[in-house]
């Protein structure tokens, strides 16, 4: 702790353990977004900021991360994809990962549904599931006066919600940060995609009469609110495009749930 | 005696029709490539409960939803009735299940309610479909003959309960007027039976109940064959459709494990050389044409109701851009009536110099899809659009290359340094840097 009262944080890396014949609980997936996104960058610095004050045992793999090939086998190519995926396996094993964490619901769904067929088995927790289940545990105590005077709304991630059945888990974490959320006319299920996923985000999209992100925007601005909370590094990008699109950047904020957590704890 | 006879051979001519068509649809799956092992028979009974007989997709839209559910369960207690008519027309019986006692009673007092409803619901349905400007009823792939087959279908439907009211209707007023015992219960021809005055003649009620019972009994036979050329076949293929879904999560794609052993000996040529001995058979990537689609992507297409829920949901149509999810399954099955036929007889290397891709799906639909699973997640019969799609994508990229430029971009720069954008691996904890926590 220096003067100010700030610890800093080092973010240890698996081969440094490994060096060190230690092997960590959990694997912290960062995610291409993760490490390069410079929006996104903040994300991963905010969980992460949770993981050190907790003293979680965890790892991340630095340089040795490579994409977890999700858009790769979206946009078609599996040849690439299988590629990623059994280097990646093959990596995870030499390291003896048992556990993998990540803010990505994409990273999420493709190592939890999609690796086992090549026989890469793990337990995989998306980061709203794991600060969730801290706060019920007690382990971590939200101050619950931050977000009181805001009006939220959530976002469902299609990868997390219709993908993979969450959609109540980060809308109870949300509930025990304080927020009282305003949903938007399609939530949960009924969700409208930020536009991004299936490799739309990296391409121009196809002729039509308007951006889907700026729909979605648009649908989350009716709400009035002036947080806009999701919880995949896709959606953040949409939304953030849609909000500077709209012109709304000054009075609306677009958070991830883990950015949320670290605000509500005052780390 | 003549009565049996004229009988046995309408159902004999319809059994008959009925397992033609059967062998051509059986020999069109022969086509297809496998999809995934039907496990996990107790989820799947499950699944077919809640979402078959409780019809909880349907729900998710909630008015219309309880209209069609009523429609469903009136035809479940009405078959009970049209069971024993088949054995009264063959036995030469009358109401031979009577023997059933009160249970028969409640059966045939339902079966007579729900004639009433669902006769109001497809009147409902024919004035939304005709009357109303009901968006998911258009695009494209509706064409003319989409909303004749829909009219046709429901005015079938509307003639059958017709039909069985005034079937009905007459029984509780001949066996009135004759005196003879009435078997089972009839809540609403007792009522329509009672406003029709006692002058009637004993043989013109028993009259009309003989040409109810026919009319009915041979709508149902003409109906049963008509289904399977129709949209409305879904009222036989959404049980096996739904019961043969894909028990993944929606955001799970499915493997394709001859690339899984090319890698694996690629990757480790010297524990995975090619110790299986069998020659490495020349797949196609991905889908081109029917012959590349699984059986469950062909029993999708025959479950289709075209109902457009998918669409009405599909991101990408919702501003705009050219994809439904509805059209490329509806392709699926125009292809495959249109190539089949030619692949049965001439053999899988038959070619009409056309293909599913491009002829019917074309590049900009594939592409458009953000695979969100919306139009998966909404299918009342679990159609999975963008398994489908994917399979079509793999075909452009990995046959073709033909993938859009940006994301080729994405793919050699997985390539190169691992990461969809072009930073180098190097770079990867940067943003860890600086960082402290107040504590």
């Amino acid at each position: 702790m220096n003067a100010a009262g700030k610890t800093k944080v080092t973010v240890p890396v698996m081969a440094d353990l490994a060096a060190r014949g230690e092997k960590p609980e959990y694997l912290l997936w960062v995610g291409s977004a993760g490490a390069f996104d410079d929006r996104y960058k903040h994300v991963t610095r905010a969980f992460v900021k949770i993981l050190a004050f907790l003293n979680v045992d965890y790892a991340v793999l630095g340089t040795e991360e490579s994409s977890s090939g999700d858009v790769a086998r979206r946009a078609g190519n599996e040849m690439l994809f299988q590629m990623q995926a059994l280097s990646n396996i093959d990596l995870f094993n030499r390291y003896g990962v048992k556990k993998i964490l990540t803010c990505d619901p994409h990273a999420y769904n493709t190592f939890k549904n999609e690796y086992p067929d090549f026989g890469g088995h793990y337990e995989v927790i998306h980061h709203t599931r794991f600060l969730h289940d801290l706060i019920r545990e007690g382990k971590l105590i939200p101050g619950k006066e931050v977000f009181g005077n805001y009006r939220v709304t959530y976002h469902d991630p299609c990868y997390l919600g219709r993908g993979n059945g969450e959609y109540e888990t980060p809308r109870k974490l949300l509930g025990k940060l304080g927020v009282s959320l305003a949903e938007m006319p399609r939530n949960r299920s009924f969700a409208l995609c930020c536009g991004a996923g299936g490799g739309q985000m990296f391409k121009e999209a196809e002729p039509g009469d308007k951006e889907i992100f700026i729909e979605r925007t648009e649908e989350a601005l009716s709400t009035g609110a002036r947080i806009i909370v999701t919880a995949c590094p896709y959606c953040m990008v949409m939304l953030t495009d849609g909000i500077k699109y709209k012109n709304r950047e000054e009075e609306v904020k677009i958070y991830d749930i883990a950015e949320m957590a670290t605000l509500s704890l005052g780390l | 005696m003549s009565k049996q006879v004229v009988f046995a051979l309408s159902l004999l001519i319809t059994l008959g029709v009925f397992a033609w068509t059967t062998a051509r649809i059986v020999a069109f799956f022969r086509l297809t490539k496998p999809a995934f092992p039907v496990k996990d028979w107790g989820k799947r009974f499950k699944r077919v409960l809640t979402e078959v007989f409780g019809q909880s997709k349907m729900f998710r839209r909630p008015a219309v939803g309880l209209m069609h559910a009523l429609v469903f369960w009136g035809f479940l207690v009405i078959l009970f009735g049209s069971i024993e008519m088949v054995i009264d027309g063959l036995a030469d019986t009358e109401r031979f299940l009577a023997v059933l006692g009160p249970v028969y009673d409640v059966l045939i007092a339902f079966g007579d309610v729900f004639a009433l409803v669902v006769l109001v619901a497809v009147i409902a349905f024919l004035i939304r479909r005709v009357a109303m400007d009901i968006p998911r009823f258009g695009g494209e792939e509706m064409k003319h003959t989409s909303h004749l087959d829909a009219i046709l279908a429901l005015s079938l439907i509307g003639l059958l309960m017709i039909t069985l009211l005034g079937m009905n209707t007459a029984y509780v007023t001949y066996t009135a007027l004759a005196g003879f015992e009435q078997k089972g219960l009839f809540p609403v021809s007792s009522l329509i039976s009672s406003f029709l005055g006692s002058d009637l003649s004993v043989t013109t009620v028993y009259r009309v109940h003989e040409v109810n019972w026919w009319a009915h009994i041979l709508l149902i036979f003409l109906f049963a064959n008509i289904l399977p050329y129709s949209k409305h076949f879904h009222v036989f293929m959404s049980v096996p459709n739904v019961f043969l879904s894909r028990l993944d999560p929606l955001g799970k794609l499915p493997n394709m494990p001859h690339i899984t052993r090319e890698i694996r000996a690629m990757l480790h040529p010297d524990t995975e050389g090619d110790s299986s001995g069998e020659p490495a058979e020349l797949e196609r990537f991905g889908v081109k044409d029917v012959e590349d689609i699984t059986w469950k992507n062909y029993l999708d297409s025959l479950a289709c109701t075209e109902c457009g829920r998918c669409t009405a949901v599909c991101p990408a149509r919702l501003t705009g851009k050219k994809l439904s999810p509805r059209k490329i399954i509806m392709d699926v099955r125009a292809r495959m009536k249109e190539k089949g036929p030619g692949l049965i007889r001439k053999g899988k290397d038959f070619d009409d110099a056309r293909s599913l891709l491009r002829d019917y799906v074309t590049e900009e639909e594939l592409w458009a899809c953000t695979t969100c699973n919306a139009c998966a997640r909404e299918c009342p019969v679990n159609i999975n659009h963008p398994v489908l799609i994917v399979d079509m994508r793999r075909y452009l990229v990995m046959e073709e290359a033909s993938g859009p430029a940006g994301l080729n971009a994405v793919f050699s720069n997985i390539e190169n340094n691992g990461a969809p954008w072009q930073y180098s691996r190097e770079d990867r904890m940067l943003w860890a840097e600086d960082l402290y926590i107040n504590a």
